[in-house]
């Protein structure tokens, strides 16, 4: 195995996009995402791949747009509020079934927000963010290697089913350093088979035409319809999720990313206080573990959601328990990091006084 | 073994780097480690400061919110990470730039007068390793070795020369005990 | 009998959606004709806007993409980075070039990006109904300034040809007109030497093109001559013809 190298989050996410075959990078400056774009600008040349440092977050995603028609396996990256800016763009790489891929590396929001780490994008990034009907694999990395990796599965299903693919994460772990460990081999795009609705050059074959309008009546609906059965597919078959100590376990903390990690620490101590906890991470936020979570309402009591957000996440796994087990709160909006003794405080509380209904614990 | 460490002090006296360091020795040392520095904005204005974490098992969260110890390096560190220590953890202060007395009773103080020693081994510059090699003694959490060893990797630029200095700076800092 | 002009090889024979007397048809025609002359066809991707020339991507006979309003060379600059070896142009219209996508124009000057843009200036909002344009005349009428257009309430008709001039990026610059048969010919001249410059690989090149638009104009649709007249007395004035910048001659 190769030795292990110290990264920061954000650079292993850039450095998993290339090792995945990704050969075009289009970003604009925004903080806490800023070590994607520079690692970008200096290793794209190194793999025979291009790099554009693009006047606005809206270029951005629009040369994402026409990069990716093109077949070539392509990214953008910016936080919160550039995010938001490239929501048009994400639509339209939805509606003309581009496979293209983003990173968003959330801060404190709504508007200018701070640039500390936080997870307030979650309904954004799983509910479209954009306009119309569709989806977008979204994947939530808990760790540098995870960050380091996901490139390379959200790759793989873009292209399997035509999608955008995004990895949400936040500033703690874009900023962070932990040791990589990169589990694929290296892709080299030259292998990768030339999609059969690549724009490029036709050699012969008729033209192609890359577009997300339909004006005849019902075209668009026939459109969406076939897109729907795409996404089912993704749901019967792409959702990746974790459990821990969830065996023994009455209640069940529910986190991803960051939240995920804190909610380890805060279970071990409240495990070391005789409380039986586990932990359920989505790593999949779209599409959501729903599943999963149900099979488990037949053995855990309850569930604890924490959140660093004012609680979006928490309607998924609501919707998905349907009312089967009572599902609580910890939240914390406005970037502010959540530490385990505060979620164990609050598992104490929940599991001493046996809370039935849905509440904001904090 | 889950040691979670704060370092805090001006920009320029080598708060990241330390810290960078710090995390690269715990790897090679086969430890779980993390790094996660304050930046942006809060870096502008001249102070820096970082968080480490050195343990057998998984890391959880990267922003250490109770350091087990503290390397505070300049007056206003003292004053925003004293507090914060754990009780019975550790607060390792540079007495050289630090006048001020910590006033908790119930965690272990470290007095190092790290500009002095680094300045008397002939370069300021590596006051952080004296604070590191302070930090290494102190603690067990890493050895003054593995430190060495990582120096390398982090500084791939460093003549050998300036590799000894900072190896000298880090066991003069070792030296230092626990009052 | 000898057949002297054909159907463009590049242009799909199938109707267009354009009113009578639009300028859009002459235009699609030429960088159809273009494309033949050259033979980059099969290795050229055009790039349709919102706006009147929307549908672009079904008439013309080369690959084609068609994305958010204003955003043209944004995209272009994506295909030509990732695909080096293809022939990119962006077909755009006034609100779309000048108005919402007036960075992505700039900046992909500013870039020199290696790409073609056919710029279509008719100064007014066709697609949607009528509505001022970035281009539209001090007095022009139009559905959102209904006593003409005011440079105290709306400003003035923005120079796309002669700011972009400023710009080091862009190398060739010219302004021509589709309302006279000359004009044609002069416009399909400059169009060529867009697309030959990106073939030689000189830089970012835009054609901009006076046009015509009588319905939403207002002029009379059984009397052409009322639109060519607006062009040469109204838009000429303001936007004089001619070649803004020719920086790929001068380096040799």
């Amino acid at each position: 195995m190769a030795e292990k190298k110290l990264m920061k989050g954000n650079e292993a996410l850039a450095e998993g996009a290339i090792r995945a075959g990704c050969r075009f990078f289009a970003g604009y400056p925004i903080t806490p995402q800023n070590e994607i774009p520079e690692y970008m600008s200096w290793r794209m040349p190194q793999v025979g791949g291009a790099f554009v440092q693009a006047e606005s977050e809206v270029s951005a995603i629009n040369m994402i747009y026409g990069a990716g028609a093109t077949g070539v396996r392509c990214m953008t990256s910016s936080s919160s509020p550039g995010i938001s800016l490239k929501q048009e763009g994400i639509s339209y790489c939805a509606g003309a079934d581009l496979p293209v891929f983003i990173g968003n590396v959330m801060r404190g929001g709504p508007g200018l927000g701070n640039i500390a780490g936080a997870q307030g994008d979650y309904w954004q990034a799983t509910r479209g963010g954009g306009h119309g009907d569709y989806r977008t694999f979204v994947m939530a990395p808990n760790c540098v290697t995870e960050l380091g990796n996901f490139p390379h599965k959200c790759f793989e299903v873009s292209f399997k089913y035509r999608i955008p693919s995004m990895v949400l994460t936040d500033g703690l772990l874009g900023q962070m350093m932990e040791p990589v460990d990169f589990k694929h081999p290296e892709i080299d795009p030259k292998s990768l088979p030339e999609p059969d609705w690549a724009l490029g050059v036709a050699r012969g074959r008729g033209k192609r035409i890359v577009k997300s309008y339909d004006l005849k009546e019902g075209g668009v609906e026939i459109m969406v319809n076939e897109r729907v059965k795409r996404y089912q597919r993704i749901e019967a078959s792409e959702v990746m999720y974790e459990e821990k100590m969830l065996e023994d376990a009455e209640v069940a903390l529910v986190a991803y990313g960051i939240s995920a990690r804190v909610s380890v620490a805060a279970m071990k101590m409240a495990r070391e206080k005789g409380l039986k906890v586990g932990l359920f991470r989505p790593i999949t936020l779209w599409p959501f573990p729903k599943a999963r979570l149900v099979e488990l309402s037949a053995r855990i009591k309850s569930f604890v959601v924490v959140e660093m957000s004012l609680g979006q996440m928490v309607e998924d796994v609501l919707l998905s328990l349907n009312g089967r087990a009572p599902v609580h709160l910890y939240a914390k909006p406005g970037a502010s990091l959540i530490t385990a003794e505060e979620v164990c405080a609050a598992l104490e509380k929940i599991m001493k006084k046996g809370a039935k209904e849905y509440a904001a614990v904090k | 073994m889950y040691q979670g460490i704060r370092i805090s002090g001006f920009g320029g006296q080598g708060v990241i780097s330390a810290g960078v360091l710090l995390a690269q020795a715990g790897m090679m040392d086969g430890k779980e480690v993390s790094f996660f520095p304050a930046y942006g904005a809060e870096m502008r204005g001249g102070t820096a400061n970082c968080s480490v974490v050195v343990a057998s098992d998984e890391v959880t969260t990267p922003i250490v919110s109770m350091p087990d110890t503290a390397i505070v390096l300049n007056e206003p560190s003292l004053a925003k990470f004293e507090p914060m220590v754990r009780p019975g953890g550790l607060l390792i202060i540079n007495t050289s730039l630090i006048n001020s007395r910590p006033t908790r009773k119930d965690i272990r103080i470290l007095e190092v007068p790290c500009n002095a020693i680094a300045a008397g081994l002939g370069n300021g510059k590596v006051m952080n390793m004296v604070a590191l090699g302070a930090f290494a003694a102190a603690t067990g959490a890493i050895s003054v070795d593995a430190i060495a060893r990582a120096l390398p990797k982090v500084y791939k630029k460093l003549k050998p020369e300036v590799i000894e200095l900072n190896v000298n700076a880090l066991r003069r800092g070792a030296e230092f005990k626990v009052n | 009998m000898q057949l002297l002009n054909k159907k463009p090889e590049s242009l799909l024979d199938v109707k267009m959606h354009y009113c009578p007397g639009c300028g859009h048809g002459i235009i699609h025609r030429l960088v159809a004709e273009v494309m033949d002359e050259l033979g980059i066809r099969e290795r050229t991707v055009g790039v349709a806007p919102v706006g009147c020339a929307v549908f672009a991507d079904t008439y013309f006979n080369c690959d084609m993409i068609q994305g958010p309003h204003g955003r043209g060379p944004a995209e272009a600059t994506g295909i030509k980075r990732a695909r080096p070896d293809t022939i990119v142009f962006s077909y755009q219209g006034d609100g779309d070039l000048a108005s919402i996508g007036m960075a992505e124009i700039v900046h992909a000057a500013i870039r020199s990006e290696n790409i073609t843009v056919i710029f279509v200036n008719n100064a007014i909002y066709g697609m949607t109904g009528g509505q001022m344009a970035p281009t539209t005349l001090l007095g022009q009428k139009a559905t959102t300034c209904v006593e003409g257009r005011t440079a105290k309430q709306a400003g003035y008709p923005i120079k796309m040809s002669e700011m972009l001039a400023t710009v080091d990026g862009a190398v060739y610059l010219e302004r021509t007109t589709v309302h006279t048969a000359p004009g044609v010919l002069k416009t399909k001249a400059a169009i060529k030497k867009a697309f030959q410059n990106q073939v030689d690989g000189k830089g970012f090149s835009m054609v901009e093109i006076l046009s015509m638009c009588p319905t939403n104009w207002g002029t009379r649709l059984d009397n052409p001559s009322e639109a060519t007249k607006f062009v040469a007395e109204g838009m000429q004035p303001v936007f004089p013809l001619g070649v803004y910048k020719d920086a790929g001659a001068e380096k040799k």
